[in-house]
């Protein structure tokens, strides 16, 4: 088994690869299908309410995962630009989640402007053309100047450090954040043949959201005191360990995915689980601060759904980290 | 065609730029002849409501444009009418005829009359019947076009306030509701609230950003027989600002 897959292509090797997630995914819907056939005793009106909204629930991830899984298959198949345009997108509507969200005045009007319509495009063309020097201080250093200057220039002074900070964070998060996903993408390792960045994407993925999923699981099956019950309630450190722990597991396993070694992709990984689960634990006081339980239509869809930022903000915090430990560790 | 593309276009950026979504919470979209009305804070809220209907509704439903503004340019004056099929009315309302001249024209303020102007106290004591208020109705009167679209079976999206408001509050609705109301009592009223659009697109700004945008539809409300004027305006827009809250 193992001696065939080395003796794939990568591009096998990657078609491969999707095979296995598509594979998983098809026999999750069936299980759930199948499981929606059985007939449910006659219980209270309660349970059964209860049952449907976390079957509702369950299908609404179901449907996520599957929206995921084809269109990181589609990027990928497009080749890297599509990707990295791809990622903008993701990046594009999860600021807009963000902004609608953080109450802007008129002055702001050409900032935001200037964010969506110049900094997001242009940090993604910086990751596209490789530029990887300048793209990871671009944000940070350049248009944090920028945007403050531009809002000063609208001549309105009431809160206009908050207003600021509220739009620095917009784009560190979802911009800055989003756009180390492609990055890691376009990131070359000497001595492998180059195009292996989607193993990586893959690798992060799959490593930060088991964590976040173990994390949940194991908070709702052994409920402990909540650290920060103002903030969320579901956060307490037995699960969260266990939550990193084993997704620095499985990174440790995935590591002939990737160009570690075991030990290496272990501390990577844990790396990655406690950036991107303390990443969530912040943007949920975001949130709490705001009055809101979900980025999405003002915290109140119709759907039940929450929003785009819900499903991507611990890979926005865990990709930075990632990828400048790996680029530094490894001296690319 | 060429309209039909801009329809599209347009549909796509503006569901890009704020998703578009329609909240039916009193009503359920449906066929039939209704008079939407709304918050109106930008010019962007015809665009915005118009996109938020769905597919079926938006051929049989006409948004009322000011005309000064939609018909200053060529390009506005094109996209008005073959993308939006808009009807036109004039916001310099010709001047108020005197009160007490004739039954219908004790509300001849217009719908777009500038705010501020004056407020017939009087209403007739006998309420005529809608076929005679409609005859009643002037020529030259800003509400004879929109009597015309809703004679012929069509739906319509108007903005009782007039003018584009800019405190939190919708401004106090102008008669134009009422006076229709009274002239098509099968019309359904219903109330909808549009958020954050002045966000998008404030004034004097060309450049629209990505904000999410709602429009939330309500339960439809009803002229009440004898209802007067003022109070049934008041809860006309008591009717839109509790949707704000749903």
């Amino acid at each position: 088994m193992n001696t065939f897959l080395r003796s794939l292509t990568t591009t096998q090797q990657i078609g491969a690869l999707f095979l296995v997630v598509f594979g998983v995914l098809s026999l999750v819907t069936l299980w759930a299908f199948l499981r929606n056939l059985r007939e449910v005793p006659d219980g209270d009106a309660d349970a059964a309410a209860t049952r449907k909204a976390a079957a509702r629930r369950f299908r609404g991830l179901l449907q996520t995962s599957w929206a995921m899984a084809t269109v990181f298959w589609v990027g990928w198949a497009l080749g890297d630009t599509a990707a990295t345009v791809l990622f903008a997108l993701v990046a594009f509507f999860a600021l807009r989640e963000f902004i609608t969200l953080s109450p802007t005045r008129r002055g702001d009007h050409r900032s935001l402007v200037l964010a969506f319509f110049v900094v997001l495009p242009l940090q993604f063309v910086l990751v596209g053309t490789r530029h990887f020097d300048l793209f990871t201080v671009f944000i940070p250093v350049y248009v944090f100047l920028a945007l403050p200057v531009v809002s000063a220039l609208a001549n309105d002074p009431q809160r206009f450090l908050e207003r600021s900070a509220k739009l620095q964070w917009g784009i560190m998060v979802c911009v800055y954040g989003m756009s180390h996903v492609p990055a890691l993408l376009l990131l070359d390792f000497p001595g492998q043949e180059p195009g292996r960045g989607a193993f990586l994407v893959f690798y992060l993925v799959l490593v930060v959201q088991t964590c976040m999923v173990v994390q949940h699981l194991l908070g709702r099956r052994f409920p402990h005191l909540p650290v920060a019950p103002q903030v969320s309630q579901s956060f307490q450190w037995a699960s969260w360990l266990a939550g990193v722990a084993v997704g620095g597991l499985v990174g440790g396993v995935l590591s002939f995915i990737t160009p570690f070694k075991p030990g290496q992709a272990l501390g990577m990984a844990l790396l990655a689980c406690v950036a991107g689960s303390l990443g969530h634990l912040v943007m949920k006081a975001l949130k709490r601060d705001r009055g809101i339980t979900s980025w999405g239509m003002q915290g109140q869809s119709v759907t039940g759904a929450g929003g785009l930022l819900d499903r991507v903000d611990a890979l926005c915090f865990a990709a930075p980290v990632f990828f400048h430990s790996v680029r530094w560790y490894f001296g690319l | 065609m060429l309209a039909k593309l801009m329809g599209f276009f347009l549909l796509g950026l503006v569901r890009v730029l704020t998703g578009s979504q329609a909240r039916w919470y009193g009503c359920p979209p449906k066929a039939e002849q209704r008079i939407y009305f709304a918050n109106h804070q930008s010019h962007a809220d015809l665009v915005m409501i118009w996109a938020a209907l769905p597919e079926e509704l938006r051929s049989i439903t006409r948004p009322i444009a000011a005309r000064d503004y939609w018909t200053k340019t060529p390009f506005r004056q094109w996209i008005t009418t073959a993308v939006f099929n808009a009807i036109y009315v004039e916001r310099q309302a010709t001047p108020p005829a005197a009160p007490g001249d004739a039954p219908a024209s004790a509300a001849a303020e217009s719908s777009g009359a500038p705010p501020g102007g004056p407020e017939p106290a009087t209403a007739p004591p006998i309420p005529p019947s809608p076929e005679a208020l409609r005859a009643a109705l002037p020529e030259g009167d800003p509400l004879a076009p929109l009597v015309r679209a809703l004679e012929s079976g069509d739906s319509i999206i108007l903005f009782p306030e007039g003018t584009r408001g800019h405190g939190d509050d919708p401004q106090p609705f102008k008669s134009g509701l009422f006076r229709l109301a009274q002239m098509f009592p099968q019309v359904v009223l219903v109330p909808a609230w549009i958020n954050n659009v002045q966000r998008v697109i404030p004034k004097g700004e060309v450049v629209p950003v990505p904000i999410l945008c709602s429009v939330t539809f309500g339960a439809p409300i009803e002229l009440a027989p004898g209802e007067e004027r003022r109070p049934f305006l008041d809860r006309a827009r008591r009717a839109v600002m509790a949707l704000r809250e749903v």
